[in-house]
């Protein structure tokens, strides 16, 4: 089977997390699969469920063919199991970069593999072989997250999440916090990244430019449901609701008008 | 190769190391105790303490190890160290014993109240030969401007303004018999330190307060005895009260004691007292008088008392710092994880700390383990010190950004390596601040164990007080500003070693 992950009729009502309904998701392996919606829609907490960060109240999360989540929503125990293996195949970018300011950038990037024990040539060779894919200066990495600007951030939060091969890299607005010419810069990055590491990833963004550029799938959320899945073409050419021909319409590129 | 494991693990244990370091540091200053000798009490005023000195001073020419605890406190953290052992012996009036530890209504006899006390298990000796009764006194010349002569002559000025100590206030042969007794209603009663009323009454905030009839502040403040016309006031003979379980020689030194000090040489020591300020130096006036003994050196250097109260104060702050820090950065963990244990956690640190200090020392004195003892005073201490340090470590961690937090859980870090690596770094401004907090508190609050013969710089400052010379005082209060001053600039320091670098960005 194609599909690394699989959510299968997940429904997350409670918490501190936008509503989802009844979302049923594949995530091929290699593609990059993008989730789309206005803010509160829910796509962030698709990404939250699937990392495990919280538990759906029914449904399945299937990761590489196992099931991940609790069977009873109410042990919602962030720990134990087998969570933490599959954490450690999923790599996690969020909007803010989530480094340790505490940490330098090698250390962010270092972290888990330290956790781990895992050898210290093997690991810096590693290193030299991120900072050349995601063109971060080596000169850099003994700096502090405070020492960084906001695509240097990005980058040093992408390695972190690159740094153990994972099979699957989900990333939650990466970009949205950055300015336009470094956004730009960072999404052709990102688009040779994957290419080149054939990853499969799942992006959250509310930017169809950047959905139509970096994505191969994307997903439309709304309200917590998915509202219609497939190319841009699809969605333009022939849109499942009103919603979606709204929503394209909303960002009409600079060309258009 | 370890250069870049720094950031992990290791780093975190070094620092933690360097920080149970400070208080480690701080007892070792602090050098050892001393053995254990026969233990005088004294309580919180100069013939106490003077006759406390003249018992220490004759068991030591008696050949026994002494030691005297100076101003330990009123009649019942006295007599309670007396019952469980902490002390060995101090000085009594039967009137007290009767009324205070007795508590009967109606004088007993001498042989009545040595019977009572044997009970317990307490020796008496017979009266040292003076009668140290309460009195009210005046200002002569304010007496004499209102005629006043006797305390019966009170009644007839209601407008007089009585500054009283605070346990004749409360004493059952004290202040509210005495008003009943002579049917005095005054508009204007307050309490006040017994070495401060003398001041107040030279300042005439006050008008009359009450003294003991030995006092050397009657003759140097040119004050008069009011006449007990009605007989209100008991015996008060002073005699030793001490252990049956000292061995003899040393109950014999006390005994030696007895019948020779009239009311004449008493008044005499207690102005020398005052006037040398030094209880050692009076109680050798005792000695030159009466024993053709040899010259005595008793009297410690300055320095070396210096070092052995700062030794001392250091000890008490040092411990309880280090019993906060061990405990109150656990339950500040706990804390951090709200709920219901968070809150009560909270709750009691915070409702400890508003107990004051004062009061909660007196709270120990009465149980079991505790008693007047170096144990009560760092128990106080720690309890004392742990709200800062709880609060600030559960504030610190809760302050951690929620994505930083689920970063740390979706890299797969374990929990134990989200704290040590992650959660507690983080925090670290922020719990340093607060033991930092807890050692100035801890080292200011420390003067206060001088009051329950915990020994430290309050030592000077008590005394100092009951002397009324402010030389004294301020040999314990500059030493103790002093070293709060240098904990600060220490922990100052420190924050540079132990706030990792990019927090200080």
């Amino acid at each position: 089977m194609s599909a690394l992950v699989q959510l299968v009729g997940v429904s997350k009502t409670f918490g501190d997390a936008a509503a989802v309904h009844a979302i049923d998701l594949l995530v091929e392996r290699g593609k990059t699969t993008v989730l789309i919606g206005p803010s509160g829609c829910g796509k962030s907490t698709l990404l939250r469920l699937i990392i495990g960060l919280i538990q759906p109240d029914i449904g399945e999360i299937i990761f590489d063919g196992a099931k991940i989540n609790a069977d009873k929503p109410a042990r919602r125990s962030l720990d134990g199991g087998g969570i933490d293996t599959v954490r450690r195949r999923v790599g996690y970018v969020i909007q803010e970069g989530g480094l340790f300011p505490h940490l330098t950038a090698r250390g962010n990037i270092l972290l888990m593999a330290h956790h781990l024990g895992r050898p210290e040539n093997e690991m810096l060779a590693r290193l030299s072989e991120l900072c050349a894919l995601t063109r971060f200066p080596e000169s850099l990495l003994g700096r502090y997250p405070l020492e960084l600007s906001g695509g240097q951030r990005q980058r040093v939060s992408l390695m972190r999440a690159l740094m153990l091969s994972p099979e699957l890299l989900l990333l939650d607005e990466p970009l949205g916090a950055l300015d336009p010419l470094v956004r730009a810069a960072l999404q052709q990055d990102l688009k040779e990244i994957f290419a080149r590491l054939r990853q499969t990833a799942l992006l959250v963004t509310h930017d169809l430019a950047e959905a139509a550029y970096l994505g191969d799938e994307i997903v439309l959320v709304n309200e917590g449901r998915i509202v219609q899945q497939g190319s841009l073409a699809d969605l333009r050419e022939k849109p499942a609701s009103s919603f979606v021909s709204e929503f394209i319409n909303a960002q009409r590129s600079l060309a258009v008008l | 190769m370890n250069r870049i494991r720094k950031t992990g693990k290791q780093e975190t244990f070094r620092r933690l190391l360097l920080f149970s370091c400070v208080p480690a540091f701080l007892i070792f200053l602090s050098g050892s105790l001393a053995a254990k000798p026969v233990v005088i009490g004294s309580k919180k005023f100069t013939e106490s303490y003077v006759l406390g000195e003249i018992a220490k001073r004759s068991l030591i020419e008696a050949g026994i190890s002494a030691e005297h605890r100076q101003g330990m406190g009123g009649t019942i953290i006295l007599w309670e160290a007396l019952r469980s052992g902490q002390i060995d012996a101090y000085p009594e009036y039967t009137g007290t014993i009767t009324q205070e530890i007795l508590k009967r209504g109606a004088e007993l006899t001498f042989e009545q109240i040595a019977n009572e006390l044997g009970k317990a298990g307490i020796g008496m000796t017979e009266q040292l030969g003076f009668n140290n009764t309460y009195a009210l006194v005046m200002l002569r010349s304010r007496a004499e401007k209102l005629g006043l002569r006797t305390v019966s002559d009170l009644k007839n000025h209601p407008e007089l303004k009585f500054g009283l100590t605070h346990e004749f206030l409360d004493r059952q042969d004290g202040w509210r018999p005495l008003a009943q007794h002579y049917q005095l209603n005054p508009q204007n009663v307050i309490g006040i330190d017994h070495a401060l009323g003398y001041g107040a009454l030279g300042k005439g905030s006050i008008d009359v307060k009450d003294a003991y009839s030995t006092d050397a502040k009657i003759s140097e403040n040119d004050l008069v005895v009011l006449e007990d016309d009605r007989q209100f006031f008991p015996q008060y003979k002073a005699v030793f009260l001490f252990r049956y379980a000292l061995p003899t020689p040393a109950i014999e030194a006390l005994r030696k004691l007895e019948g020779t000090i009239d009311e004449a040489k008493m008044t005499r020591l207690n102005a020398g007292a005052e006037r040398t300020k030094n209880y050692a130096r009076a109680a050798t006036l005792y000695f030159d008088s009466n024993t053709t003994s040899t010259a005595w050196t008793g009297g410690e250097s300055f320095p070396h008392k210096l070092a052995r109260w700062t030794a001392r104060h250091l000890e008490l702050a040092g411990f309880s710092l280090l019993l906060s820090v061990l405990i109150g950065i656990p339950l500040g963990i706990w804390a951090s994880r709200g709920g219901a244990i968070g809150h009560v956690i909270l709750g009691f640190a915070g409702i400890v700390q508003t107990v004051p200090s004062l009061a909660l020392l007196a709270l120990l004195v009465p149980l079991p383990f505790f008693g007047i003892s170096v144990r009560t005073a760092i128990t106080a201490l720690f309890l004392y010190g742990l709200l800062p340090i709880v609060r600030n470590t559960a504030t610190g961690l809760q302050d951690i950004p929620r994505t930083l937090r689920e970063s740390a859980i979706a890299l797969g870090l374990s929990p134990a390596a989200r704290l040590w690596q992650i959660h507690l770094p983080m925090a670290s401004r922020s719990i340093l601040a607060g033991i930092k907090t807890s050692a100035v508190i801890n080292v200011g609050t420390a003067t206060l164990a001088a009051l329950i013969g915990a020994g430290g710089l309050g030592e000077p400052i008590l005394s100092g007080l009951n002397l009324n010379d402010h030389a004294t005082i301020l040999q314990g209060a500059i030493p103790a500003a002093v070293l709060a001053l240098l904990v600060q600039s220490l922990f100052d320091l420190l924050d540079r070693v132990l706030i990792p670098k990019g927090l200080r960005l």
